[in-house]
C-alpha cells in the first residue's frame, strides 16, 4: 500500500525524525497562505502516488507567496507525467508546501526487505537525491547495505559503521545513528515493506532533515493497522482496481481489449502471456484467488464488463477441488444481468467440468469452452476477429 | 522414493476446526494421506472425522508421534503456529495459509532455519507425493506417481505445468509449492537439491516467475551441482514493470526481476525453458532427451 509524501512525513516525524517544517494544502489560496506563514519562501510539492516528480515541474521554488498561489493553482487538477505514472498521469490533488532549505550535503537512505537474506536490510549511500538504482548500477562502490539480524535488529555500532561510511562525522553522525535506530524502529512497528529518506541531508547549519520520503506498508498486514485505511487516497488509485479490492480481489488494468479473470497469480500471469502469444492482448491482470468461489467469480466478472475496452473475455480457472458449474453459474450470473453479447471463452478444469460447460453453452450468452490453455487464448482471439469482420 | 513426504509420514493439521481446515483434512485424507492429529488452542479433547484434536502441537507429537505439520491457522496467528510447531521439533512445517505479514515472517524463518525443521511456505498449495502422501489443497487426480520433480512459487500455475507432465506420459516424485511471499522458507535451491539427492527423480521442473532473483540464484546452482535435467518456465514475460502481478514477490522494480534476464540465465546454465505457458510438458521431455 501507498502513501503521500507527506504522510510518511507525519509518520516519520512521530518516530522522532526531523523533518522540514510544512503544510499540506487544498487550494492555490491555501498554498499561499502556507508560504507566508513559512516566512515568503517555499517549495511546493505536488502530492501523487509516484516517483519522478521533480523532472515533471511537480516540485518548485516559490520565491514569494503569490508565486506559491500561481504554482500550485497551475498544478491543482492537472495530470502529472512521470516515468512512474504511465502515459495516462495521475491528478494532483493535494500540494505539501514545505520550508526551503539550505542543503549542505545530500545523502539516501533506506530500509527494505532483502528477499535473498530473508532479513530487513538498510541501504545508504553518499549519492543522495538520485536514482540509486543507477548508481548501484554505475558505482556499486558508493552503496553501503547492512543485513539486519532478526533476533538483535540494528545496533548502533552498526548504524555507526554506515555513518562514518558515508562521511558524516562528531555530533551529525551521531545524530545519524540515532535517526538510523528510529527508520528501523518505524519499519517494524508501522509494518513497512519501504521507509525510504531521499535525500536525507546536513544542512548548511550542520542538522539532518528528512527532505524528501516515501513508505510503503506491507499489505498482509493492513489487518494490525486500522489507521492506514483512513490514510489512502482514492483518487490517485484506478476506480475498478477500487471496487475490486473491496472483494479481495488483485486487479490490475491493462492496455488491452482482452478481459481475463484467472485463478492464482502465477496462473493469472502465464494467461496473459500466452494470450499476447496467439495475438491477443489483454485487457487486465486478474487473480480470483486460489479457491474462488461463485460470488467472487461473479464479483470479477462484473468488474471485467465496467472496463469499456473489453470487447471479449477470456477465462481461466484451473479449480481443481472447485466444481466447475458452480463457477459457471457465477459467470452467468453477473453475464446476465449486464445482458452481455461480448465473445466470451470460458477453460474450466476440475471436478463437474462437463456440468458446467452445459451450463455455460445453455446460458444464451455469446460463450464457448476450451480444455486446454492454448487452445483457449486461439479460440479468443479467433472470436474476436469474427466480430471484427461481421461488424 | 521421494522427498520430504511419503506413505509413512504422520501429519497434524494446526487449525483443524476451521472451514478450510476442515475440507482439506477430508480431501487429503481421501487422497490416502495418514493424518493423525489436529490442534486447535481451546478445542483440545474434541474429534473431527475420528481425528483427535489437541490444544498443543507439542501434545500432538507426543501422544501420536505426527512428524509434519499442515498449518491453516489464519493470518494474525500463523508465524505463532509455525513457532510452535517448530518447537514441537516436527520434521516439516507446511504453512498454507496466504497473507501472513512479512514482520512476522522474517523473525519466524530466522528460528526455524537455526532448527531441525523445515518449513514449506506460507502462502504455498504445500505438496503432494502422488500416490501416497498429500499435505496441502492441490488437486490429487492431475497428479500420478512418476519420477518428475517438480518446484512452483504458483499454486494454480503447478496444477497446469503437473496436468501437462502427466498428459505427457511424465509422471512425479513430489511437486512442492514453495509459495508466492518474499519470505518463505525451503527456496527454489534447498528442493533441487533434496531432488539432486533423491534417486527416484530423473529430472526437475522448476516453475518461476517475474520478481526477485530466485530463479537466477536457482540457474547459478544448478550450473554447478545439478546432475539431473531440469527444464524451467517464467511466468510474466509480458508484464508490465512496476505493477505487482498478485503475489507479494511477483513485480518488477528498478529493472530488475524481469521474465527475460531469468530466462537468459536459465538457458546460460543449462536449462531447458520453456517459452510458452503451454509448453512445460514438452520442455521437460526435451530436457530428458525424450
Amino acid at each position: 500500500m501507498n502513501i503521500h509524501e507527506y504522510q510518511a512525513k507525519e509518520i516519520l516525524a512521530s518516530f522522532d525524525i526531523p523533518v522540514p517544517r510544512g503544510r499540506v494544502t487544498l487550494t492555490a489560496d491555501q498554498a499561499e497562505r502556507a508560504t507566508k506563514m513559512l516566512g515568503g519562501r517555499s517549495v511546493v510539492k505536488a502530492q501523487i502516488y509516484a516517483g519522478g516528480r521533480g523532472k515533471a515541474g511537480g516540485v518548485q521554488v516559490a520565491y514569494h507567496p503569490e508565486q506559491a498561489h500561481e504554482i500550485a493553482k497551475e498544478l491543482f487538477g492537472k495530470r502529472l507525467v512521470t516515468h512512474q505514472t504511465g502515459p495516462e498521469g495521475l491528478k494532483v490533488r493535494r500540494i505539501l508546501i514545505e520550508e526551503t532549505v539550505e542543503v549542505g550535503s545530500e545523502f539516501y537512505l533506506s530500509i527494505t526487505l532483502d528477499r535473498q537474506t530473508s532479513r530487513y536490510c538498510l541501504i545508504a549511500s553518499s549519492e543522495g537525491g538520485v536514482n540509486i538504482e543507477e548508481v548501484a548500477a554505475h558505482t556499486p562502490e558508493k552503496i553501503h547495505t547492512l543485513t539486519i539480524d532478526p533476533y538483535t535488529g540494528l545496533r548502533s555500532y552498526e548504524a555507526r559503521s554506515i555513518a562514518l561510511k558515508l562521511g558524516l562525522k562528531g555530533s551529525v553522525a551521531e545524530d545519524c545513528v540515532q535517526l538510523m535506530l528510529n527508520l528501523f524502529r518505524c519499519c517494524l512497528e508501522k509494518d513497512c515493506s519501504l521507509v525510504e529518506i531521499n535525500p536525507l541531508v546536513v544542512t548548511k547549519a550542520g542538522w539532518l532533515l528528512a527532505l524528501d520520503a516515501k513508505i510503503n506498508f506491507d499489505d498482509n498486514a493492513i489487518f494490525r493497522h486500522w489507521e492506514y485505511h483512513e490514510m489512502q487516497d482514492y483518487s490517485q488509485m484506478d476506480p475498478l482496481e477500487i471496487s475490486a479490492g473491496k472483494f479481495d480481489l488483485a486487479y490490475i488494468k491493462l492496455d488491452g481489449n482482452i478481459g481475463c479473470m484467472v485463478n492464482g497469480a502465477g496462473l493469472a500471469m502465464a494467461t496473459l502471456d500466452v494470450l499476447k502469444e496467439n495475438g491477443g492482448n489483454p485487457a487486465n491482470f486478474l487473480d480470483v484467488g486460489g479457491g474462488a468461489t461463485r460470488e467472487k467469480v461473479a464479483e470479477a466478472f462484473r468488474i471485467i464488463l465496467q472496463d469499456n475496452e473489453v470487447e471479449a473475455v477470456f477465462v481461466n480457472i484451473f479449480g481443481g477441488i472447485m466444481r466447475c458449474d458452480i463457477i459457471a453459474q457465477g459467470i452467468i450470473e453477473a453475464a446476465g444481468d449486464g445482458k452481455c453479447s461480448l465473445p466470451i471463452v470460458v477453460r474450466m478444469d476440475g471436478s463437474m467440468v462437463e456440468e458446467g460447460k452445459e451450463l455455460l453453452l445453455g446460458s444464451g450468452l455469446n460463450v464457448q469452452c476450451a480444455d486446454a490453455l492454448g487452445e483457449g487464448a486461439k479460440l479468443i482471439v479467433e472470436m474476436m476477429q469474427k466480430n471484427a469482420n461481421n461488424a | 522414493m521421494s522427498i520430504l513426504i511419503n506413505k509413512d509420514s504422520k501429519i497434524i493439521v494446526q487449525g483443524i476446526t476451521g472451514k478450510t481446515g476442515m475440507f482439506h483434512t477430508r480431501e487429503c485424507r481421501e487422497y490416502g494421506t495418514n493424518i493423525v492429529a489436529g490442534v486447535t488452542p481451546g478445542k483440545g479433547g474434541i474429534h473431527v472425522d475420528g481425528i483427535p484434536v489437541f490444544d498443543t502441537v507439542e501434545e500432538a507429537v507426543r501422544l501420536t508421534g505426527g512428524n509434519v505439520s499442515m498449518i491453516f491457522v489464519p493470518p494474525p496467528g500463523a508465524a505463532d503456529a509455525i513457532l510452535e510447531a517448530c518447537d514441537a521439533d516436527v520434521d516439516l512445517a507446511v504453512c498454507i495459509t496466504e497473507g501472513v505479514p512479512v514482520r512476522d515472517m522474517v523473525m519466524a524463518r530466522q528460528v526455524v532455519a537455526d532448527s531441525n525443521t523445515k518449513l514449506i511456505g506460507p502462502n504455498c498449495p504445500g505438496l503432494i507425493t502422488p500416490g501416497e502422501c498429500k499435505v496441502g489443497i492441490m488437486p490429487g487426480y492431475i497428479h500420478q506417481p512418476g519420477k518428475i520433480g517438480v518446484i512452483s512459487r504458483s499454486g494454480t500455475l503447478t496444477y497446469e505445468a503437473v496436468k501437462q507432465l502427466t498428459d505427457a506420459g511424465l509422471g512425479q516424485s513430489t511437486c512442492v509449492g514453495i509459495g508466492g511471499d518474499p519470505i518463505i522458507g525451503l527456496k527454489f535451491i534447498d528442493v533441487l537439491e533434496l531432488f539432486n539427492n533423491d534417486p527416484d527423480t530423473d529430472g526437475v521442473l522448476m516453475i518461476g516467475e517475474i520478481g526477485g532473483s530466485a530463479e537466477e540464484e536457482a540457474a547459478e546452482w544448478i550450473k554447478e551441482n545439478m546432475t539431473k535435467p531440469v527444464a524451467s518456465f517464467i511466468a510474466g514475460v509480458t508484464a508490465p514493470p512496476g505493477k505487482r502481478m498478485g503475489h507479494a514477490g511477483a513485480i518488477i522494480s528498478g529493472g530488475k526481476g524481469r521474465a527475460e534476464d531469468k530466462i537468459a540465465t536459465l538457458k546460460a546454465c543449462g536449462v531447458s525453458v520453456a517459452t510458452s505457458p503451454t509448453g512445460m510438458g514438452a520442455a521437460m521431455l526435451e530436457a530428458l532427451g525424450k
